[in-house]
């Protein structure tokens, strides 16, 4: 699998994300957001977490607008798979990839903690490698991750089985405890968690693993 | 020419600052604020003759996340 990791100013989970992906088995590339082009051959586009652009604005606004992220509009529209962590979800948010927005923490307070989440769907390349109801523990570190929208979007996907990942306790107000959600075509997956920070075992625990494992497995005839 | 754009969350936005004001303000002792409501003016220094609509545009393109807030455009 050849992925891109795509990097802003402020991005601070990159390199992260790169090794996550490599320890996976896949070929990484870093592109800086000013690029107006994806490198290409391309299967996945990594967002990863951080404060691009300093959060100016809203998170994730300013770098939704970079060239960058018109090339990750194309390539999604092309059928190609992107994940987005934390800052990474907001990106895509703001890019209208993913429904939704995350908005401040109900409580206003920075959330820096492993956290236990449910895996609510195993159909998608990112989450089959698990099995649906399997609890993990993966890292949060965010001030803005109430995932807000509304009811009908909500029951759309609720309806069409686009919720991946809830809290087993909710740290953030997110509606209905969402943590991560999955375009109309299951390609698309952004998250506040931190499955990058889940892979090995000097980070804690490695649950991480399956999420960059089944995703690998999608193309490995490729 | 100049133009204020004036964004906020819209209405059933549930705003988890206003509402810590609204605290801060209680405690402060001011009584009966029933509600507070925070959002952000914007500024904008333009070139003569630059269109309303054009100002929209930078609106919804970038100034305000539609999905959740509104906004206002005032030519000053």
């Amino acid at each position: 699998m050849k992925a891109a990791v795509l990097v802003f100013p402020g991005s601070n989970c990159d390199r992260d994300m790169a090794v996550a992906l490599k320890a996976a088995g896949a070929d990484v590339e870093m592109v800086w957001h000013k690029d107006a082009d994806l490198p290409s051959g391309l299967d996945l586009v990594a967002v990863p977490g951080g404060f691009s652009f300093g959060d100016y604005l809203r998170c994730g606004a300013i770098a939704a607008q970079s060239p960058i992220c018109k090339a990750l509009v194309d390539h999604v529209n092309r059928g190609g798979y992107a994940l987005g962590v934390c800052n990474g979800f907001q990106v895509l948010t703001e890019t209208r990839l993913l429904p939704g927005v995350l908005m401040r923490n109900a409580k206003l307070k920075f959330v820096c903690k492993t956290i236990g989440l449910q895996v609510e769907t195993s159909n998608s390349a990112f989450t089959e490698a698990f099995n649906a109801g399997d609890t993990v523990g993966f890292p949060v570190a965010h001030h803005d991750g109430n995932y807000t929208v509304d009811d009908d979007t909500l029951s759309t996907l609720q309806d069409q089985d686009r919720i991946a990942f809830t809290y087993t306790e909710n740290p953030n107000g997110s509606v209905s405890d969402i943590a991560g959600v999955l375009s109309e075509n299951r390609r698309v997956l952004g998250m506040m968690p931190h499955p990058e920070r889940a892979v090995d075992q000097g980070h804690g625990g490695t649950d991480g693993q399956a999420l960059f494992r089944g995703l690998l497995s999608q193309f490995a005839d490729a | 020419m100049k133009a204020k754009v004036h964004v906020m969350l819209k209405n059933g936005v549930l705003d988890p600052q206003g509402e810590a004001v609204k605290h801060a303000l209680g405690s402060l002792g001011f009584e009966g604020v029933e509600g507070v409501r925070q959002g952000k003016v914007i500024e904008l220094d333009l070139a003569d003759g630059t269109s309303e609509e054009t100002i929209n545009e930078m609106c919804e393109k970038l100034l305000a996340n539609t999905v959740i807030e509104s906004y206002r455009v005032e030519l000053v």
